[in-house]
């Protein structure tokens, strides 16, 4: 590996030492960090899947029950029917913080408290299996936000995931090696730089005693 | 600051949905629908994005973008026209994103 050049003085020195052990320390808690958003995340994709199984398996029959529905009226009954809906679903998004990552938390409010209110129409002119579709709809919905805002956070936290292990990568196998290896190259010049001045402080004390006293 | 639920996709998939007080937008699959969901997703007042399969497909780069935006929550839901599998493989994409490898692969 390239070592990126360096003055071999005290000072640089001990900025690098400073350097190595925060880079350390910041290592050791990004690895927690990293750690434990995992095994929130594995958590989490857990139920995300079967969430998602047991809702796309629900929408699939809600569907089945429009097509049905959808079969013994006229279009226009139906259009007119679902035309102005009484109901309508608000959504107050609150964020929760896990390890760093902003989680959404969704709570859902209706217009109208009385669950009844999904049927915007008379039941005059529209089939009874219309009913049992809406119904069957509307009984997904809970489970629907529910996995808005799971799948939501795992995508958060698969992106914070990655961001997290690059700079540990980052600091293992970069940053901590290298700050490492210009200390030691440091360290070696400024000990060789000491030998230097002791053996020529010697030379010179022999140099000066000959002359003195003729040794 | 309350928001609404979107759901997105063609009109036979999605209609039921407004009954329920979401608010619901269709299109013609032969339109191209690019410009109108990008609109939708600028729209702060929607938080939660349901969007079919089938559209979702053609605007995978649309929603790409939004993976790792706090806001709006782009979720796939399977249309009439059937489960295509394309939900599950996104949350499939969260997993091999953050673990490196698809570890539930059965």
């Amino acid at each position: 590996m390239a070592v990126k050049q360096v003055n071999p003085t005290r000072m640089e020195l001990s900025r690098l030492k400073k350097k190595l052990n925060t880079a350390t320390r910041g290592h050791k808690l990004l690895k927690d960090k990293r750690d434990e958003l995992m095994r929130r995340f594995l958590e989490m994709v857990r139920e995300n899947r079967a969430l998602r199984m047991k809702v796309e398996e629900r929408i699939r029959q809600a569907n089945a029950n429009f097509v049905l529905a959808k079969a013994s009226m006229s279009d226009e009954t139906l259009k007119a029917a679902l035309l102005a809906p009484k109901q309508e679903v608000y959504v107050t998004t609150s964020y929760r913080n896990v390890m760093s990552v902003d989680i959404p938390v969704f709570d859902t409010q209706t217009r109208t408290p009385d669950p009844n209110d999904i049927y915007s129409y008379g039941f005059a002119f529209t089939s009874a299996d219309l009913d049992g579709a809406v119904k069957s709809l509307a009984d997904i919905l809970p489970d629907l936000i529910r996995l808005a805002e799971i799948e939501k956070s795992c995508q958060l936290m698969a992106d914070e995931i990655e961001k997290t292990r690059r700079r540990v990568n980052a600091l293992e196998h970069v940053m901590i090696p290298e700050t490492q290896e210009q200390i030691r190259y440091i360290t070696r010049k400024l000990d060789e730089n000491e030998r230097s001045t002791q053996t020529r402080l010697m030379k010179v004390k022999d140099m000066m005693l000959a002359q003195a006293h003729g040794y | 600051m309350s928001e609404r639920i979107a759901v997105f996709g063609d009109r036979e998939s999605v209609y039921g949905y407004a009954v329920l007080g979401l608010d619901v937008f269709y299109f013609d699959t032969s339109q191209d629908y690019t410009a109108r969901f990008k609109k939708l997703c600028q729209n702060k007042n929607y938080s939660i994005i349901y969007i079919t399969e089938a559209a979702a497909a053609v605007l995978e780069k649309e929603i790409e973008k939004y993976r790792s935006e706090p806001s709006p929550a782009i979720i796939l839901i399977p249309g009439v026209s059937g489960n295509t599998g394309e939900g599950l493989s996104a949350v499939r994409k969260s997993v091999e994103k953050a673990v490196g490898s698809d570890i539930f692969n059965e």
